[in-house]
């Protein structure tokens, strides 16, 4: 097998995968602060994939830029859902969140049906078909735009959490509820930010998303389960974790699709999931609980 | 078709009204209803949303034609009862029972061929017929069903026909490709037609090429790349593609995006290619990709009366885009009113005895007349070579239907 091929394969394996991270990145921080598994996450990147084409279709607008508007409406909007639907559910138990959580999804998608209904849409913007050379090794723009705006954003909400005061409060509550509370801070509030900037990243990634793939209301469910994939094999809650899962994810998926059978590539996440949580059931980079 | 005199059919009538009191007697009600009926109600089932939504809608618009042109026509009254199975063979079998629930007289159905086998199944089971619009796995007709009729080639037939049109092509164009990367979808109509070519490829000696690699993809697949750099690294002459609709546009896209310039892409029988929305969504992307399909025949009398209602249908629609679908799903619903007409009643035995001795000269389809044989299958339906040109499917083989001639290889594509 040429080694060219090798290396293409494996390229478009890590800007895919990249942009899969971002996407989990936004999962896996809602579940490292709140605790709360967003089972409609795929849901929601779908909408800021349909909120990219609507803002493309009328004002043209590329979707590097659409990442600002789509990104702050959904931080706006994700702020809004923890305050005021998921807040309440906090102390209620798993069951109680996970059936809340999936009926927001379900709602999402039918709610795309009847607005867009069932067709696939997509964005035509100029460099979509261009790729860079090096010799025969090929950079799709597109992937390699996409990525790079997946690392830039992460690196941003790795700065947030670590280098902010806001930041540094959200990781407080997420380390010790109670802790949080006896020393003052609002930890419903910081709760709701939590959501809103999991939520501005799963809109960015959205944005980036449909770069690379056309979007239809029934697309979620199966982004929902591949964040989940690349949470659990990165490490739930781990941010740093779930950019490697999502580059994991992507490689593995590529090689398998090249030296087994593309029809058989998605098999190989899963197996790849099995094989964490046997031997790391706390995820590549998680902390054992 | 049998002309009823007017004795025999006083004589049925007489006959029929027996039959209604020994039903009310033994039956009850509802049996009378049935077979009193004037009018057939027919459960099209079509996969209008999901994947494979865009032909679902294509398909859907012969079905919503045909009462006013069949009305017309036989002077036969119908009402479609439409189901979406959501591109999804459990959805499919669920609305096939709930259509004949609702009282469907006669199933219609359903593009795809795994989601026509579980309809299949259900018209076995309700005793109810079918009668199958689309769909080419040939078990669907081998398994000795007796509700269960095909006006459409199966895949042997696809690939024999589409196979034979390539060799024509090569010919007409005086081009001798040697190698040809096989790609195709893995869902029920993607295996049956790689079996099909498996089976009948050895046979074509006339064919200058072999197949260097073959790569079965998911239907669903939302990126091909692995897909296109493993075909490009088989430095094929050209691509023998089996796809579907999103898949096609996938492809094409992929293979701008990685430079790859074969000689072009030839279906031995498939959807995709020729649809609006491959058009619609690549643009010139979509010029000269070649799909060897069953066709409608331009010519034909029948055709002009169906694009006339599609036209008024449909204002903004062509019906080049939807030919297959619609020609398809319309002689469908022809073959069920005509044997309604003939049988007179909506009983389903009755029905169904009347569909096997259809004989319909009349057709929109390229080939032989719509004739059922033992196992519920039409022989001798035609193909064309059907080739994208200047944005729009055109035929250009068989020469004698042809209205342009064939390009290929094709010209690289320039960004």
């Amino acid at each position: 097998m040429p080694i060219e091929l090798v290396v293409n394969v494996v390229i478009a394996g890590v800007l895919t995968g990249l942009v899969y991270g971002l996407m989990a990145l936004g999962l896996s921080v809602i579940f490292g602060v709140v605790r709360v598994v967003n089972f409609a996450h795929g849901e929601m990147m779908t909408i800021a994939m349909y909120a990219t084409v609507v803002l493309f279709a009328s004002l043209q607008l590329d979707p590097f830029l659409a990442v600002v508007p789509v990104g702050a409406a959904f931080f706006v909007f994700g702020y809004a859902l923890q305050a005021g639907l998921i807040n309440p559910f906090i102390t209620r138990p798993e069951h109680s969140q996970f059936m809340l959580l999936l009926a927001v999804a379900i709602v999402m998608v039918n709610g795309l049906l009847m607005v867009f209904g069932p067709d696939a849409r997509n964005v035509q913007v100029d460099y979509q078909l261009e790729s860079y050379a090096i010799g025969p090794i090929l950079f799709d723009k597109a992937r390699v735009y996409a990525s790079a705006t997946a690392v830039a954003a992460s690196a941003a909400l790795f700065a947030f959490f670590k280098f902010t005061r806001t930041g540094k409060a959200i990781r407080a509550c997420a380390d010790n509820y109670l802790g949080a509370k006896v020393v003052g801070l609002n930890v419903r509030r910081y709760y709701a930010l939590t959501f809103g900037l999991g939520s501005a990243c799963v809109a960015v990634a959205g944005c980036m998303m449909i770069l690379l793939v056309d979007v239809s209301p029934v697309l979620g469910p199966a982004y929902t389960l591949l964040a989940f994939v690349i949470v659990i094999v990165g490490g739930l809650g781990s941010m740093a974790g779930a950019l490697l899962g999502g580059v994991l994810i992507g490689v593995s998926e590529a090689l398998a699709g090249l030296f087994i059978q593309p029809s058989a590539k998605s098999m190989f996440s899963f197996a790849l999931l099995i094989l964490v949580l046997l031997l790391r059931p706390q995820g590549l980079l998680g902390r054992k609980p | 078709m049998k002309v009823q005199t007017g004795t025999s059919r006083v004589r049925r009538r007489v006959l029929k009204a027996a039959a209604a009191s020994a039903a009310l007697s033994t039956l009850g009600f509802p049996a009378i209803v049935r077979a009193q009926a004037t009018r057939l109600r027919v459960g099209v089932v079509l996969p209008r949303s999901g994947v494979q939504g865009f032909i679902g809608q294509s398909c859907q618009k012969g079905a919503d034609l045909a009462p006013g042109v069949i009305k017309e026509m036989l002077g036969v009254d119908i009402e479609i009862m439409s189901a979406d199975n959501e591109s999804n063979v459990d959805v499919s079998r669920t609305r096939g029972e709930r259509l004949v629930q609702e009282g469907a007289h006669v199933l219609v159905g359903a593009f795809d061929s795994g989601q026509t086998a579980a309809l299949a199944q259900v018209a076995e089971q309700r005793g109810v017929p079918l009668v199958i619009n689309i769909a080419a796995a040939p078990q669907i007709t081998e398994q000795g069903y007796k509700f269960v009729f095909r006006n459409f080639q199966t895949a042997p037939d696809i690939v024999r026909n589409g196979l034979a049109l390539i060799g024509d092509l090569f010919q007409a164009t005086n081009t001798v490709p040697r190698t040809a990367v096989f790609m195709h979808v893995n869902d029920t109509f993607g295996m049956a037609m790689a079996k099909g070519i498996a089976a009948v490829m050895p046979r074509q000696t006339q064919l200058p090429f072999k197949i260097v690699d073959t790569i079965q993809y998911d239907v669903a697949t939302k990126d091909l790349t692995v897909e296109v750099s493993k075909a490009k690294a088989s430095k094929a002459d050209f691509v023998l593609l089996v796809c579907r609709l999103n898949d096609a546009i996938l492809l094409r896209r992929e293979m701008v995006k990685q430079r790859w310039n074969p000689m072009g892409i030839v279906s031995p029988g498939s959807p995709g290619m020729y649809e609006e929305q491959y058009f619609k969504t690549l643009g010139k992307l979509s010029e000269y990709s070649i799909s060897n399909v069953p066709w409608y025949n331009p010519r034909a009398e029948l055709t002009k009366v169906v694009e006339k209602a599609f036209l008024k249908q449909n204002p903004k629609d062509k019906l080049v885009f939807n030919g297959l679908n619609v020609g398809f799903t319309f002689e469908a619903i022809l073959i069920a009113a005509d044997a309604f007409k003939r049988a007179r009643a909506t009983d389903p035995k009755a029905l169904t005895a009347a569909i096997r001795q259809t004989n319909i000269t009349s057709k929109m389809m390229l080939g032989a007349p719509i004739k059922f044989n033992e196992k519920g299958q039409v022989e001798g339906i035609g193909s064309a070579c059907v080739q994208n040109l200047n944005l729009v499917p055109t035929v250009v083989l068989p020469a004698v239907v042809a209205t342009a001639k064939p390009v290929f290889p094709w010209p690289h594509y320039q960004a």
